[in-house]
């Protein structure tokens, strides 16, 4: 990666519809497209269905390759919707959340208006909003 | 000096000055307090948290044949039937049937009570099933069906308490998690938890209850209720600091109305992991300006208001007292505390957006000419106590 005006970093959310399992996608996107992933979450069961959430970062050129590359496994890529859903509706805005989101993606920018803002591409998937959210605002796709 | 009924007919001509707690703080710093007395007619408070004292009389009409129920679940939360032979009473905190509670600590408490009560208000369906010994003129032994609140006769909400006047700051010194109804825990005093409007907070405007009284008009959740007695725990008597404002709990309001006329997003089931349900509703009180005094006493700002920090993996369920430090709402909605000398991360679980929506709501009501002020038929209690349980040693 030698090129750095190049280099990107992109979240992926990928959906196996059946089982891929065997394939060891991540060596693949390290080894052939020169892609350094940072894995949030994953559930990746045999002869099911399965989720898994990452970082991939490198070259724009060898991104899209590797996107190309899953997507001939007919592994679904979401580049928008990730694992972890913040339901508007739902939030009373109260904050409680807030103190355990160890990255801000969950924060009230303003603290004279008090409302809640959820970022998603700071999201890691931790699921610590999920155990306390009192009001099931925030909900794991998988 | 103003009259309620002054202050009516400037409503209902529309002519009326309606500001929120909030707005009323930055307008009497411009205007001065005795230029603004008699500008401003109403200040509108709100607040929008947990209250788990709460619940709603239903009135479901007679089947055929008829029934006396005896025993009775809503989408299988149990109501208690010992009231008539088809009035239920659903309380907000009730678990729903066969819930594994902390058995599998911590707990879920995915659904109860607050969330049927919920359910009922958004227009959603809820099942009935109920079961009865039987008698000559209410042979009927069980029933299962499915209502709306429009099937209903009455749905009546009450909370015997809202509108805690303050209330403590949660925090945990022990050295494991703690699961609590002000939120969880980290060990060791890394997050603290508070639940309250601040100066939004109808009783901390009205700390000696001039205004506030039973038989004052309330909007409660968008329907127009009122207050029926003093609070369950109502405790005047306690420390308080700038202007009498309370650095504890102390005054409470039992509040009650018409379910079927209440907004679906301010009546909310709360799941509090390892706790249990609760419910969130949504209050706004008017506080009619009427002297220069009373215009001062909705000028109370978050700097000014104090709560007390208190352990609660220990002190708080062994009920000895002890209070760890003082801090005040600025401070605890600015996401920070300052506890003697340690940085502690804050979070609320009443909602002062929501707290702030209503209180715009109100005022908007208001000025139209909706909703108009009432004098208290008696006034609230500003000097008692509250008793600790008796028990036997």
């Amino acid at each position: 990666m030698s090129d750095n005006q190049n280099v990107n970093t992109k979240k992926l959310m990928l959906y196996f519809p059946e089982c891929e399992t065997e394939k060891p996608i991540v060596y693949h996107l390290v080894k052939d497209y020169d892609l350094m992933i940072n894995i949030y979450r994953a559930r990746v069961t045999p002869d099911e269905e399965g989720y898994l959430v990452l970082d991939v970062t490198g070259q724009n050129e060898n991104i899209s390759e590797g996107i190309e590359f899953l997507k001939s496994l007919n592994i679904q890529i979401n580049e928008t919707v990730k694992g972890l859903t913040w339901d508007e509706n739902k939030c009373v805005q109260c904050g409680s959340c807030v103190p355990h989101c160890p990255t801000e993606a969950l924060s009230i920018p303003d603290r004279n208006l008090m409302e809640m803002v959820f970022n998603s591409n700071e999201c890691i998937e931790c699921l610590s909003c999920i155990k306390v959210c009192p009001f099931g605002a925030v909900a794991s796709i998988f | 000096m103003k009259t309620i009924d002054q202050i009516n007919e400037k409503i209902s001509s529309g002519k009326a000055v309606v500001l929120t707690a909030e707005e009323v703080i930055g307008y009497v710093d411009k205007k001065g307090i005795e230029k603004a007395a008699k500008e401003v007619d109403v200040v509108t408070t709100a607040t929008f948290g947990p209250m788990c004292s709460s619940g709603c009389f239903l009135n479901f009409g007679h089947s055929k044949p008829k029934m006396r129920i005896t025993e009775a679940w809503l989408d299988d939360v149990s109501a208690y039937a010992g009231i008539a032979a088809v009035d239920l009473f659903l309380g907000a905190t009730q678990l729903r049937a066969n819930d594994p509670a902390n058995l599998d600590y911590p707990g879920d408490f995915r659904f109860g009570g607050g969330h049927v009560m919920e359910k009922l208000i958004a227009g959603e369906e809820v099942q009935l099933f109920a079961l009865s010994y039987g008698t000559d003129d209410y042979p009927r032994k069980e029933l299962r069906t499915k209502i709306t609140i429009d099937d209903l006769n009455q749905a009546t909400m009450v909370n015997p308490r809202n509108c805690y006047q303050n209330y403590n700051v949660a925090i945990n010194a022990s050295n494991r998690p703690i699961h609590t109804y002000l939120g969880y825990l980290k060990p060791n005093m890394k997050n603290c938890g508070y639940s309250s409007a601040g100066q939004l907070s109808p009783l901390l405007n009205d700390p000696f209850y001039r205004t506030i009284g039973v038989g004052t008009r309330v909007w409660l959740a968008g329907a127009q209720g009122h207050v029926y007695s003093e609070g369950t725990q109502h405790s005047p008597t306690c420390d308080r600091g700038v202007m009498g404002v309370p650095s504890e709990g102390a005054g409470t309001l039992a509040l009650t109305g018409d379910m079927k006329k209440m907004k679906p997003e301010f009546v909310r089931g709360v799941s509090l992991k390892g706790y249990g349900i609760s419910l969130s509703v949504g209050v706004g009180i008017p506080i009619p300006v009427l002297d220069e005094e009373m215009l001062l006493q909705t000028t109370i700002r978050d700097r000014d208001i104090m709560a007390q920090v208190i352990d609660y993996s220990k002190d708080y369920p062994e009920r000895n007292g002890k209070i760890l430090g003082s801090v005040s709402y600025e401070e605890l909605k600015s996401g920070f505390i300052n506890l003697n000398g340690k940085k502690v991360e804050a979070g609320g679980l009443s909602s002062y957006a929501g707290a702030r929506k209503i209180a715009g709501i109100l005022k908007e009501e208001i000025r139209s000419g909706e909703f108009l002020l009432t004098s208290p038929i008696a006034p609230l209690p500003v000097e008692q106590s509250m008793k600790a349980m008796k028990e036997i040693d």
